[in-house]
């Protein structure tokens, strides 16, 4: 079959430092696959190549087995592959239902109408309401999204992502930062994502990880150390070993 | 949670209406216009200073749209009014006296101008896009000194004869119809303006103004629509340019002055950035205060004016707009606490570099 | 030919000792002044008034000059700029542009708003022959001076602890805080003396660059062509950037009399649209 996303032989040079290092990787349709490595290992500069904010010294990158290495950001996104970022990067002077609305209005093609206004669309409507639902945000759709609580904003981060309907979709430390009493709510929504979008988790958080990936990779000095099953991984010595007196927490 | 939202048809009603209510027409705003076009019979005496203001208030809703809906700072947006006023000036010269028809040559090429520079504003933090924006004023101030054979130069462009609006109208010494001509063209364009800004287009803009990377993040051609906006922008100043040229019937350099991009900025700060009406609402007060200063102090007013933008700045800039914005939005029916929720605390970002 | 570019050499110079000061602000505080202007002006009607009104010798008047505009910029720097440096570029910029309408009016209302002449002593009048070149007494004067100014400079930046410390925060100003420096007063330090020595420039200037109240904004642009051109990294950039700016304001005024801003002016557009960081600045 296909992988969702795949790449192979990717290298990212920065002068003298390789900050990906012959990455060939495969995240398989329905996946849910989780990158991990120790700080440093260069998992930021890896989804940065994958989603084009920066462009790979050589390899390839495939969505759904097309060629998008040369491809721009928001083209990407256009072709099925949306991220979520670790530190919140919402806007913050719109309300949720303006930001879900955007990006479910950029994706039918509605961005270009400049004569229409906002909301007129009954299908734009329909699914800004199911995304709000999916994301418990119904109760705070009308608020400005500065004033939100950080897991709101976590769940909004995420709910934007998925109003791209995205095919592949990368999740960046998603629970980073949020308060034990909202963790819950926010797993069980990434949990109950549904099994047609594939997604790749970036995370620190064990629990989380073990929770939700059926499969991980092992990210270290820029290259991959080695990918298997939870139970592969987890009872690897040397993933331990790499692990071993590094911070846990980026 | 699941179990109190509202059934889902319900929901969308009420989204759709959360929504579009920027867009709804409050009857502050129609009072706005209806005051508007009573000067034109109440108040003939002040017709020659109503038709700058509504110029000038053109111009600033045309700063507005990539101020304070894109977030482009620019300190040379007197380049596309100026251009305009050229354009307007020349074509009623040498082609025809037609006021709408030269209007339209006016934005058209102030429209090709913007679409050209707007690829310099795209890239680099504000400090750039200030520098750019004024060089491209410079640059056009420049060729028009230099080109004296087809601008007049420093003398300025004389001899322009307007032909009647629509056929019609022949422009009158006490700017009857001047003023006229410049508040329907103006009202036109604010129409579409608000038409924009309130559009999914509009929406992508305040985005992009909000979080640039973000707006790439989810799909959004950033480059494409900040084109599209600088050139519609352009087109805007460039008939504001057009409209003083053909109701004064003069062009001189001025038009394309480092002055004039500044007190645009600052007419559009006065009545607040970002919400189309404040270009407007400045603009009245501008020359208002202008008309009140050099009636005091004539020659020196230009102090007033820097001590109002130092003060403004000191004060807060954001801070005033936003108790404009919450006594507007008071006003125009919305309560108090929407408003609360809307415009809180953090100011609006810049655009990252 | 040669006198050409001595005297875009000597009005190089000149253009540097005026906007060093604001290559620093910008580079330290990432504060846009255009109000820098203000300050050159200043010190040129310091040394045309205490010439004209009080008959003090040219040279006599320099050093108020630059003291002047030194405090005047301390003063403003402590109390009003302090405020804006958290502010957006929009407001920094509203804010100066206002500072520079003040500064023209009020010059206007007190001076008049007619050229500035200063008579110079006539040891510096006239122009000599050196090695089959016609050179400009004055011209080598503020060349003389300004190199001065500049190896003093360059010294003061990369010898001294002071100089170290203002590197350090420009560098990383928040990294800088952390090591205990105290960022804020070395500010107000630098502004103030780049203040000054716009003021000093002002003053050397006026004979060649014209000192009317106009002067801010007339100059505006140059001082910001040289420090976006020359980048904030260092005072070599902004040093290479005058020096060109000079020399291709006077040979194009000489041998393209029609074009010359234009070309400049385009020029700093391209240079700002293919390296924003700056012609001169590293990589980053």
């Amino acid at each position: 079959m296909t992988p969702a996303l795949e790449t192979r032989g990717l290298v990212k040079r920065f002068g003298g430092l390789t900050a990906t290092d012959d990455v060939t990787f495969r995240l398989e349709p329905g996946a849910r696959h989780a990158l991990i490595g120790p700080n440093g290992a260069g998992k930021t500069t890896f989804i940065n190549l994958l989603t084009g904010v920066l462009a790979p010294t050589s390899g390839q990158i495939l969505l759904e087995g097309e060629d998008v290495t040369r491809l721009r950001p928001e083209l990407r996104v256009q072709r099925g592959l949306a991220r979520t970022f670790q530190i919140n990067q919402l806007f913050a002077a719109m309300t949720p239902l303006e930001t879900i609305g955007l990006a479910v209005s950029e994706r039918m093609g509605g961005g270009r109408d400049w004569w229409r206004v906002i909301g007129s669309k009954r299908e734009i409507l329909d699914e800004i309401v199911e995304i709000a639902d999916r994301f418990r945000l119904t109760d705070v759709l009308g608020e400005r999204t500065a004033n939100l609580a950080y897991g709101k904003q976590r769940l909004l981060e995420i709910a934007v992502a998925f109003a791209c309907k995205p095919r592949v979709l990368l999740l960046d430390e998603p629970a980073a930062g949020v308060p034990e009493a909202e963790r819950h709510e926010l797993l069980a929504t990434v949990a109950a994502l549904p099994r047609e979008v594939s997604v790749l988790l970036i995370e620190h958080d064990m629990d989380l990880v073990f929770s939700f990936a059926e499969r991980i990779s092992v990210l270290v000095n820029g290259a991959l150390f080695t990918e298997g099953t939870v139970e592969e991984v987890s009872t690897d010595p040397r993933v331990r070993a790499v692990y071993l007196g590094e911070s846990v927490d980026e | 949670m699941m179990a109190n939202a509202s059934p889902s048809s319900l929901t969308v009603e009420k989204a759709a209406a959360l929504l579009g209510r920027r867009a709804r027409w409050r009857w502050a705003e129609v009072l706005f216009w209806v005051v508007a076009a009573a000067t034109l019979f109440l108040w003939p005496e002040r017709h020659l200073i109503l038709n700058e203001i509504a110029i000038i208030g053109l111009f600033a809703v045309s700063l507005d749209l990539i101020l304070g809906y894109a977030g482009i700072v620019s300190l040379g947006h007197a380049a596309f009014f100026g251009l305009g006023a050229y354009v307007a000036g020349l074509f009623a010269k040498h082609v025809t006296g037609d006021p709408l028809v030269g209007l339209a040559a006016a934005g058209l090429v102030a429209g090709i101008l913007g679409f050209a520079t707007s690829f310099l504003v795209l890239r680099g933090a504000d400090l750039t896009r200030l520098m750019v924006t004024l060089g491209v004023a410079l640059v056009l101030g420049e060729l028009a000194n230099q080109m004296s054979w087809l601008t007049g130069g420093a003398d300025g462009l004389q001899g322009i004869m307007m032909g009647p609006v629509l056929g019609l109208f022949e422009f009158d010494i006490f700017g009857t119809v001047a003023y006229a001509y410049s508040l329907s063209v103006l009202f036109g364009l604010f129409v579409v303006a608000r038409m924009i800004v309130n559009s999914p287009f509009g929406l992508s803009l305040r985005s992009i103004r909000d979080n640039p990377l973000r707006a790439r993040g989810i799909g959004i051609p950033v480059n494409r629509r900040l084109v599209a906006i600088y050139t519609v922008a352009a087109v805007y100043a460039g008939i504001a340019g057009g409209l003083l040229a053909q109701t004064t019937q003069f062009v001189s350099l001025d038009v394309l002055a480092f002055h004039r991009s500044a007190d645009v900025m600052l007419v559009l700060v006065i009545g607040g950035v970002g919400y189309l009406y404040g270009g407007l609402v400045g603009a009245v007060i501008f020359k208002v205060l202008q008309d009140v200063l050099s009636a005091m102090t004539p020659q020196y007013w230009q102090f007033w004016i820097g001590l109002i933008l130092v003060l403004l700045v000191l004060a807060g800039r954001e801070r005033m707009t936003d108790r404009i914005l919450g006594l507007w939005r008071r006003l125009t029916g919305r309560s108090a606490k929407a408003v609360d929720a809307t415009r809180a605390s953090t100011p609006v970002p810049e655009v990252q570099p | 030919m040669l006198t050409i570019l001595f005297d875009g050499i000597a009005y190089g110079m000149l253009l540097f000792v005026l906007a060093c000061g604001l290559a620093v602000t910008l580079g330290l505080m990432n504060f846009v002044n255009l109000a820098h202007g203000a300050f050159a002006m200043a010190g040129g009607y310091v040394t045309a008034v205490l010439m004209n009104r009080f008959g003090v010798p040219f040279l006599a008047t320099l050093p108020l000059a630059f003291i002047i505009p030194a405090i005047i910029g301390l003063v403003l720097e402590r109390t009003l700029y302090v405020r804006l440096y958290a502010q957006s570029h929009l407001d920094q910029v509203l804010f100066s542009i206002g500072l520079v309408f003040m500064a023209v009016a009020a010059v206007d209302y007190a001076m008049g708003s007619q050229q500035q002449l200063i008579q110079l002593p006539s040891w510096l009048q006239g122009r000599v022959e050196v090695l089959g070149i016609q050179v400009g007494l004055y011209r080598s004067f503020i060349i003389a001076v300004c190199s001065v100014l500049v190896v003093a400079l360059q010294l003061i930046l990369t010898q001294t602890r002071f100089g170290s410390r203002l590197r350090a925060a420009v560098d990383d100003p928040r990294v800088a805080r952390g090591l205990g420096i105290n960022v804020s007063a070395i500010f107000a330090v630098t502004f103030a003396v780049g203040s000054g020595l716009a003021g000093l420039g002002g003053a050397l200037g006026a004979e060649i660059l014209g000192l009317d109240p106009t002067f801010p904004l007339k100059f505006m642009i140059y001082f910001l062509i040289v420090v976006t051109v020359g980048g904030t990294t260092s005072i070599t950039g902004p040093f290479v950037a005058s020096l060109l700016l000079g020399i291709a304001d006077v040979a194009g005024k000489y041998y393209l009399p029609g074009v010359g801003a234009f070309i400049i002016y385009t020029l700093m557009i391209l240079v700002l649209v293919f390296r924003p960081q700056g012609l001169f600045a590293r990589g980053r």
